[in-house]
């Protein structure tokens, strides 16, 4: 339909633009992605990417300080997401707080966090690798792009071949059954918040590579857009639907739309409420024949 | 005794309390070695309770428990598998968006994951080691949601065996209920399973079904009211035989009140319901006259629940019509239900039937808001003076009206959950679904005289009775439901009753 009506919406270089600006969401959709499996969710996504972005803009070369840590810093970043992640497990498993309540409160914690590293100074990173991930090309895509395309196939590597991914799935199915079988379910929920923490912890890198700068804002909308590309993409709130590359698709169906709504001329002011009609349409979607099986099935 | 010849599960003296109800008080149980033990007991007899102390989902209060001669603490599902004991529930307990090879092997995976990685070729080997021993045909890797039930139920099985891996001996493997979703082609599969897992292992087996029990058992165990009444030979035997020993002798008191059962008078019926169908059942006929108690009597699966709730509005039924004194009721709609006057009391009381943590007022005054209202505001001192007077008509034993009803002991909340459809001085029928469930003896004896007192006040009642027992002694008829449908209507007035078996035969 785009296509149609916009001939610029065709061209080889949009489908690049689509890819490259859809990189970062689909590294963070694919964290959120095993923890909507579980039937739990994450809100902390945008404080993480936050806490993240200033992590490795102060820990690289930058004209803040004299840090110059380069591979290691980016490693420190996620390391520090995965740690983020792993405290909303806890609160969950431990403090029984329902995970929407903790993962916001997380992410309040990483917005406070990368506010107290931002420090009034906006650093700009200077280290000639990150900056090259947002700019250098290789087959046309820029590398960010095929870090996510990395991720992507780590994350379903991790869904189909690890007991990790496996429990995530069954966790989100029948998690009676798990504890009836004698599984201890408690680590694998601790481990998949820990799991998509450290996606979002690279996510706030990429965006920082992106920026040329670490800002608090880093993640900012990330957090909704993620679940409303997975949600397009099939996975279920409630858990046991879905995967990685369900999300990799509603990623990309997110971008096209959104991309496609600018190219035909739309005001970028329609996307929000655009993209906030796409989940609420999709989740109903999702929920009509979820009942009526249930009702063969009862 | 050699260890041969020991008791593959032995169970001594076992007792457990929960609040106002002694679950088991001192169950007897022996499962020899390659034998299929039955065991039968009506509701509330603690059969569900002693399953899961063998399976370490309840710790009891006191007794023992043997493994081939040697005392055992089950404490979860894992020890009681280290000892060879499994079962495969009642409700089927397997991951539905798994495959059939995952839920075999769950949290019994072996070789099939490494440090965290998983073998699929590995796992699809063991998972059809585990289905070849029950001469299964199903695709290991398939969905476990695709399955047929039938399958699921072999998938369970082939799951439970993963405990021989566990114990150095021969597994008990116990079955709860698990002919109830089954057709009768699939049922014939399924014992023809046992009789092959008797080679080697022990089978306790649960069904509400005493043909099927008697058919496919060595031996049955029989409970009553937490204790091991008997014990019989399973050749030979009748349903009728074990029937009696489960209801046992009726208390020669007049436990129903029976001396104030009203008598009923012949005008137009206060409910009239003509085939009424939903998805469980077909063409239900029934009237109710005003004062009348109409029990539905039938087994698990028989549709009754659904009626009931039908009745209410809350289950869909797709055809039929349903009329209060005359005038004809939206069959969809809980609100018109409550309008006509219809009240409602759920079985599964701590989750429909009550708000736990409000007020004993608020719950009182939950559906007939009315009666505590001024206006659109709540009056504080009408409701007060309202819930009192229901309180002490009732005499509901709570410290005062403010305390949260649950804290209050069963049978009290169960009289508020009724006293909640008096307060507004219009009711004309009462559907009690298993009014009496988990509550004692005593309490029982009160809900009893109150159901009496509604009827002489010219309340229409229709009851789904706990046990047979109760069908009979409260009931002025009887409707059998059989497999969605009535099939047949026995009259039941005080000093004229029905034995249960005359009921058992119709209902099976």
């Amino acid at each position: 339909m785009f296509a149609a009506l916009s001939p610029q919406f065709r061209s080889l270089g949009n489908a690049q633009n689509i890819m490259d600006a859809a990189a970062v969401l689909a590294v963070v959709t694919c964290g959120i992605t095993f923890v909507l499996m579980m039937g739990s969710i994450d809100l902390s996504s945008a404080g993480v990417m936050g806490a993240s972005a200033l992590t490795v803009s102060l820990l690289v070369a930058n004209n803040r300080n004299d840090n110059d840590l380069g591979l290691l810093g980016i490693a420190v970043a996620v390391l520090l997401g995965c740690a983020f992640g792993c405290l909303s497990g806890l609160a969950l498993v431990l403090l029984k707080v329902p995970s929407f309540m903790a993962t916001l409160g997380v992410s309040a914690i990483g917005l406070g966090v990368a506010t107290l590293m931002f420090a009034g100074v906006q650093p700009n990173i200077t280290d000639a690798m990150l900056k090259g991930w947002a700019i250098d090309r290789f087959l046309g895509l820029s590398y960010l792009t095929w870090i996510a395309v990395a991720c992507i196939l780590v994350g379903w590597l991790i869904q189909r071949y690890t007991r990790l991914g496996r429990y995530a799935y069954a966790i989100g199915g029948a998690e009676e059954v798990l504890a009836l079988s004698g599984v201890k379910v408690k680590p694998y929920k601790v481990a998949v918040f820990a799991l998509a923490g450290a996606f979002y912890g690279l996510g706030g890198v990429m965006v920082t590579s992106q920026l040329g700068a670490g800002l608090v804002q880093a993640g900012n909308g990330y957090d909704f857009s993620a679940i409303t590309a997975a949600v397009v993409g099939g996975t279920l709130l409630t858990g046991g639907r879905g995967g990685v590359l369900h999300s990799a698709v509603g990623v990309l169906l997110v971008m096209v739309l959104t991309n496609g709504l600018v190219q035909v001329g739309v005001s970028p002011y329609w996307q929000g409420g655009v993209e906030g009609l796409i989940v609420v349409a999709a989740v109903a979607a999702a929920v009509i024949p979820q009942r009526r099986r249930n009702q063969v099935v009862k | 005794m050699s260890v041969a010849e020991m008791p593959a599960l032995e169970v001594r003296g076992l007792v457990k309390h929960y609040p106002g109800v002694k679950a088991l008080d001192g169950v007897d149980l022996v499962v020899r070695q390659h034998e299929v033990l039955g065991l039968a007991g009506e509701n509330g007899a603690g059969k569900s309770t002693l399953l899961k102390a063998l399976v370490g989902l309840v710790t009891p209060d006191a007794g023992e428990i043997y493994v081939r001669g040697e005392a055992v603490k089950l404490r979860s599902v894992v020890e009681a598998a280290n000892h060879g004991i499994g079962m495969v529930f009642q409700e089927q307990s397997l991951v539905p968006n798994l495959t059939a090879a995952e839920n075999i092997l769950l949290g019994s995976e072996g070789a099939s994951v490494r440090r965290g990685l998983y073998r699929w070729d590995v796992m699809r080997r063991l998972a059809q080691e585990q289905l070849d021993k029950i001469g299964s045909k199903i695709d290991p890797l398939a969905r476990t949601d695709s399955l047929s039930f039938a399958d699921r139920q072999m998938v369970e099985i082939a799951k439970v065996l993963r405990i021989e891996q566990r114990s150095q001996h021969p597994p008990v493997i116990i079955l709860d209920e698990p002919t109830s979703v089954l057709e009768s082609k699939e049922i014939d599969t399924l014992f023809a399973q046992i009789r092959r897992l008797r080679e080697f292992a022990s089978v306790v087996f649960v069904s509400h079904r005493l043909d099927e029990v008697l058919d496919v058992c060595d031996r049955v165990t029989v409970l009553r009211s937490g204790q091991s009444v008997g014990e019989v030979a399973a050749a030979g035997a009748v349903p009728r035989e074990l029937h009696r020993m489960m209801i046992g002798s009726t208390g020669s008191d007049d436990h129903y009140h029976e001396n104030a059962a009203s008598v009923v008078g012949s005008e137009q019926p206060r409910l009239s319901v003509r085939g009424l169908s939903g998805k469980s059942f077909r063409g239900i006929d029934l009237d109710v006259a005003a004062g009348e108690i109409v029990s539905i009597v039938g087994v698990h699966g028989s549709g009754r629940e659904d009626v009931c709730r039908a009745l209410f509005g809350a289950e869909p039924a797709t055809a039929g019509e349903i009329r209060m004194d005359g005038r004809k009721i939206d069959l969809r709609s809980t609100r018109a239900a409550c309008a006509a006057g219809i009240g409602y009391v759920p079985a599964e009381r701590k989750i429909e039937g009550m708000v736990g943590p409000m007020s004993v007022a608020d719950n009182m005054t939950l559906t007939k808001q009315k009666a505590r209202c001024a206006g659109p505001f709540v009056a504080p001192a009408k409701q007060a003076s309202l819930v009192d007077r229901w309180i002490e008509r009732l005499s509901i034993r709570t410290p005062t009206r403010d305390t949260a009803i649950q804290r209050l002991s069963g049978g009290n909340q169960q009289k508020v959950v009724l006293a909640r459809w008096l307060v507004g001085g219009d009711i004309k029928l009462l559907l009690l679904d298993h009014p009496t469930r988990g509550l004692d003896i005593g309490a029982r004896s009160e809900v009893y005289r109150l159901m009496r007192e509604l009827a002489a006040s010219g309340v229409a009642t229709v009851l789904l009775a706990d046990s047979l027992e109760e069908a009979i002694g409260m009931a002025d008829r009887i409707l059998v439901m059989n497999d969605g449908r009535v099939v047949t209507e026995v009259a039941c007035p005080a000093g004229g009753k029905p034995s249960p078996l005359d009921l058992v035969k119709e209902m099976v």
